[in-house]
């Protein structure tokens, strides 16, 4: 099970990868939400896999026992996942507003912070 | 030492800052009695300092302090002997006439409580200094000294000239600060010792140590550059930029010499070797006759006065490091000679200048009548400058000329004919400030010369007595003063015995030979002044110019490293930062050969499969998509398999939490998808895709085979067993996933909701920024 | 989007799914759920809304506006760590006790899963109005 989760996780970063590296940013976007997929898929399996056994007790345990899945890996990817969603949305909006002030999303392009050429600093003190 | 000592001695020490403080506060409730009420920070420390002269004169060291990291044995510690006492003295002693001295120089000046407050602050900065025990306490004074001299030389910030001479001066300080720090760890490696205390308790460990010539390197470069020694020279004229009680106070009785402090420091561990015995004399030789030969070709009384102290630090330097007890004792004895005449006539230049508006040599006659205690302040200290008898200057070059006639070899003779040359043209230079502007008939000046107020001349005057009194009083002054400090650097009892009255002897010969040939060349100053000037305008280049190259070049450099690193370009740097992830994946695995096994087939349910075969089918569109629709539409698709993933392994909440994320996501990317003209596909030329291909495959391939490797090991489980175990017991929940968000790791989850909702109200700013709507409200 | 049938089960739909997320929260420490999973809901409720009956109509539907909802639930969880402090326990600890009546748990715990709660609902709620509004104008 966790070999062909691996295979799985390599896809999802090659693919969030290769979008990434794209010089549109929607296309970046696309690939940091398959990124952050890859990255809480790669935390899951780490944890190890336990088929459909949640980690929830029930009324009568006092103690988590037997084959239940890894709590610890979940508590952190849930997090992860609000977190991943939250940064998209920013990065989404800074996009669209880049968009509306720039009219492009190349980042060749976007060349307002850094404007090419060499510009000196002031020599003097 | 008694409770009583250790809490006036940290009150001392700490008075200064307190009152840096509230000089602001201070100054501008009471302008008038100001400078009266923050002199009570120095008068304290000096009474306090003053009361300890009966412990230290008997032989004893105080030490003392507090901690500050006691698991690392830091603290804030003193070891105050006969050395330390010296300086403590005049640095407070001076101080509390600087203060007043400053108090009425820059009065009415709209920053005059901040300069105060600086003033203050640098004190507290070098009585910390001087008295510290521990290398680290040692160290973090000496680099405030650095920060405060330029804040100080600074201060006049709107002239480009200060800010140059001020970061010229942190620069080359600064840089004399890390070689301390790195000279300091050395001398703790070679000695196993971190105090000053422990240090000069096993005196030799350090000689023999194979670290030594390391060490002795660095700690040179600290107190070569601190005290402008040649080549470092250059920044301390510049200093003088500064207001004059910047330059009377830092610049020649007391920051400047923290270097020529450092080398007396450790002149019992370090002295005693042939290296120290010949780099020391060089240096400091080379930096007398720089200095005295530049003193003499400057017109202006202050930079004379300055470039007087780089001859006399150079001096200084070249005594220590002549190796005989008598030459210590000279040197002590004209080191407290040197901050007394020295600041006396920097603050009468100031006077000057505050006064008639001008410091040209040339323009400043027969003073004498219109400021007669600013007359008598400077020919005292102009004497003494000049070594004549009855002033602490002759009681210094009777025992230097002494110190060096006993050695009777070739190299005693060098040094002896330099000092002889430098001490001349210090003595020109004493009698041009001291005697030159008060004497002969009157000339113009821009203001009508009168008398300056009580705050201003009281300094001058008191250092000039001073300059006498000790002199006359000399046995008492050698006993409690001078004897223990001397003792402290030569790391022996020693004592000292000249006289101030005229006798005969070789060394009185020596002095008036010396005075002889001061008067010669006081006589042909305008004529040297002449030609020297001309031979510097031959030469051209100098170590102050080659400062702004060095500058300039590193700018240069920065601006190239910049733009190769900093290209601007967002997939340059995306592609970097992958082509390191992917190294980082691979190298490890190849270069220790631990690559996963091959896996076996697994034993899949079809549903589980089916799903598998989703994500893959979804990623594969995200990746090929040509249309916006599709793009929006196959990110759903990977997003919901993942969440299918995580319901079938057991992860119901990160199941539900995926689901709604991707919905929403979904919802947030058509909205602003369809509102702007952005075609997802990819317009990338095919070498392009080829080299991102390979990286992304690379990178992809690394994850994959990692989390194999990972899998195929053995599995630590104490932390979930723990969670597992604990979740019902401590916490009362059973789902253990939510147990662990809001219970155990609840801290971090109140940072993260604390991100989330910085997101939103940034994402609020944003879509708000700039727009039109936006716009007007800010107008209105 | 602005369709009858939507328009007229929005409404429903909306009320149904924020009873849902306070469910799903509450229930969150003993059962699959909690504040996450429950704001992401009614983050989705107030999006939907804000869907069929305009921006303006979801604001005052929700009476406060949606960021100060999220900076009440930050306060809310922060404040719940506290009470530990009288306990001498590091902060944050959970402070359980038993309701003397009805003999359920009472805990700060909960208190702090709602401040989540609310924080996740505030803030994507925001984010997600926004971009109607944007679009809208």
């Amino acid at each position: 099970m966790e070999a062909v989760l691996s295979i799985l996780v390599g896809l999802f970063f090659t693919a969030g990868i290769y979008l990434m590296l794209s010089k549109a940013i929607v296309r970046i976007l696309l690939g940091v939400v398959v990124f952050g997929n890859a990255v809480n898929l790669l935390i899951f399996t780490a944890g190890r896999i336990m088929r459909e056994v949640p980690p929830v007790m029930s009324l009568d345990m006092t103690q988590l026992t037997g084959d239940t899945a890894n709590p610890l890996p979940q508590a952190l990817i849930l997090t992860a996942i609000v977190i991943s969603f939250s940064f998209f949305s920013f990065l989404l909006v800074l996009t669209f507003r880049t968009y509306q002030e720039v009219g492009t999303d190349d980042t060749v392009k976007l060349r307002v912070a850094e404007p090419e050429g060499k510009i000196l600093p002031p020599m003097g003190y | 030492m008694n409770q009583g000592t250790e809490a006036a001695l940290l009150i001392a020490l700490g008075f200064p800052f307190v009152g840096a403080l509230l000089a602001p506060l201070v100054m501008l409730r009471f302008p008038r009695g100001g400078p009266w009420l923050l002199a009570l920070a120095p008068t304290f420390a000096f009474i306090t300092f003053a009361a300890q002269i009966g412990t230290v004169s008997s032989g004893n060291a105080l030490v003392g302090g507090l901690p500050w990291i006691p698991s690392l044995d830091v603290g804030l510690s003193w070891y105050i002997d006969g050395l330390a006492l010296a300086f403590a003295l005049l640095v407070s002693g001076i101080g509390i006439l600087i203060v007043l001295y400053a108090g009425g120089y820059l009065k009415g000046h709209p920053h005059h409580s901040r300069f105060m407050s600086f003033l203050l602050l640098f004190m507290g900065a070098m009585q910390g200094l001087v008295v510290a025990d521990g290398f680290l306490t040692l160290f973090v004074f000496w680099e405030l000294t650095s920060i405060t001299s330029f804040l100080l030389i600074g201060f006049d910030h709107q002239r480009e000239a200060s800010r140059r001479a001020a970061l010229q001066a942190l620069v080359v300080t600064g840089m004399g600060g890390l070689a301390l720090l790195a000279g300091l760890v050395t001398i703790g490696m070679a000695t196993t010792t971190d105090t000053l205390s422990g240090l000069l308790a096993n005196p030799d460990v350090l000689r023999s140590s194979a670290l030594y010539v390391p060490a002795l390197i660095l700690i040179l470069l600290a107190a070569f550059t601190k005290s402008a020694q040649f080549p470092f020279h250059f920044w301390l004229p510049n200093a003088m930029e500064a207001p004059t009680p910047v330059s009377a106070y830092l610049h020649s009785a007391t920051m400047v010499k923290a270097g020529v402090y450092l080398l007396m420091r450790l002149n019992p561990v370090m002295g005693d070797t042939v290296l120290w015995e010949t780099i020391l004399p060089l240096f400091g030789g080379a930096t007398l006759l720089v200095g005295s030969v530049l003193a003499l070709r400057q017109s202006d009384l202050k930079l004379m006065l300055a470039y007087t102290t780089i001859g006399s630090l150079g001096l200084l330097v070249m005594l220590t490091g002549f190796g005989t007890e008598t030459a210590v004792l000279g040197a002590v004895l004209y080191l407290i000679a040197h901050a007394l005449f020295k600041g006396t006539l920097f603050m009468v230049v100031g006077i000057l200048d505050h006064e008639t508006g001008t410091r040209r040599i040339e323009d400043l006659r027969g003073l004498r009548s219109a400021m007669p205690l600013t007359f008598v302040a400077a020919l005292g200290a102009g004497l003494s400058m000049a070594g004549i008898p009855l002033f602490t200057g002759f009681l210094a070059k009777e025992t230097i000329y002494e110190a060096l006639l006993a050695g009777g070899d070739a190299w005693s003779l060098l040094v002896l004919i330099v000092i002889i040359l430098g001490n001349a043209a210090m003595a020109a230079v004493g009698l041009a400030v001291g005697l030159t502007p008060f004497t002969g008939s009157l000339r113009p000046t821009p203001q009508a010369p009168h008398e300056g107020p009580v705050l201003l001349w009281l300094g001058p005057v008191t250092l000039a007595t001073f300059g006498l009194a000790l002199a006359l009083l000399s046995s008492a002054f050698y006993g409690a003063f001078a004897d223990p400090m001397a003792s402290a650097v030569a790391g022996l009892a020693v004592e000292n015995h000249a006289s101030p009255f005229p006798h005969v002897s070789l060394a009185f010969g020596l002095s008036l030979l010396t005075l002889a040939i001061g008067v010669a060349f006081y006589l042909g100053l305008q004529g040297m002044r002449r030609s020297i000037g001309g031979v510097l305008t031959a030469f051209g280049w100098g170590p102050d110019r080659g400062f702004d190259q060095v500058m300039r070049g590193l700018v240069t450099l920065s601006v190239r490293v910049t733009g190769v690193v900093q290209s601007g370009r967002l997939d340059v740097y995306i592609t970097v930062a992958f082509v390191v992830v992917a190294a980082a994946l691979w190298m490890p695995m190849l270069l220790t050969g631990e690559l996963p096994v091959l896996p076996s087939i697994p034993q899949l349910l079809l549903h589980e499969w089916a799903v598998l075969l989703v994500a893959v089918v979804g990623l594969y569109a995200v990746v090929r998509t040509r249309n916006r629709l599709t793009a929006i539409v196959s990110l759903g698709i990977q997003g919901f398999a993942v969440a299918l993933l995580f319901l079938l392994m057991g992860a119901p909440d990160l199941s539900f939490t995926q689901f709604m994320v991707e919905t929403l996501s979904v919802v947030i990317l058509a909205l602003v998808m369809t509102r702007i003209r952005l075609e997802p596909t990819d317009h990338r030329p095919w070498n392009e895709k080829l080299l991102d291909g390979s990286i992304a495959i690379l990178c992809g391939l690394g994850f994959g085979l990692l989390l194999l490797k990972v899998t195929q090991g053995t599995f630590d489980a104490a932390l979930s067993a723990f969670f597992s175990a604990n979740a019902r017991i401590i916490a009362h929940g059973r789902n253990v996933v939510n147990v662990i968000i809001v219970d155990f790791r609840g801290f971090d989850t109140l940072g993260e909701i604390a991100v989330v909702t910085i997101t939103g109200l940034a994402i609020l700013a944003i879509i708000r920024i700039g727009t039109p709507q936006a716009k007007q409200e800010d107008r209105t | 989007m602005r369709t009858l049938i939507f328009r007229a089960i929005a409404p429903y739909l909306t009320a149904l799914m924020l009873l849902f997320s306070i469910f799903v929260t509450l229930r969150g420490h003993n059962e699959p759920g909690g504040g996450f999973i429950g704001g992401l809901l009614a983050a989705s409720a107030f999006a939907l809304y804000g869907i069929a009956f305009g921006v303006p109509e979801a604001r005052r539907a929700m009476w406060f506006h949606p960021i100060s909802v999220a900076g009440t639930g930050l306060l809310l969880s922060a404040i719940s760590g506290l009470p530990s402090f009288f306990r001498g326990t590091p902060y944050l600890t959970g402070i359980w006790t038993t309701a003397p009546v009805f003999h359920f748990d009472v805990a700060t715990i909960i208190l702090f899963d709602l401040g989540v709660y609310l924080v996740v609902a505030g803030a994507f709620a925001s984010i997600a109005l926004a971009l109607e509004d944007n679009g809208e104008r």
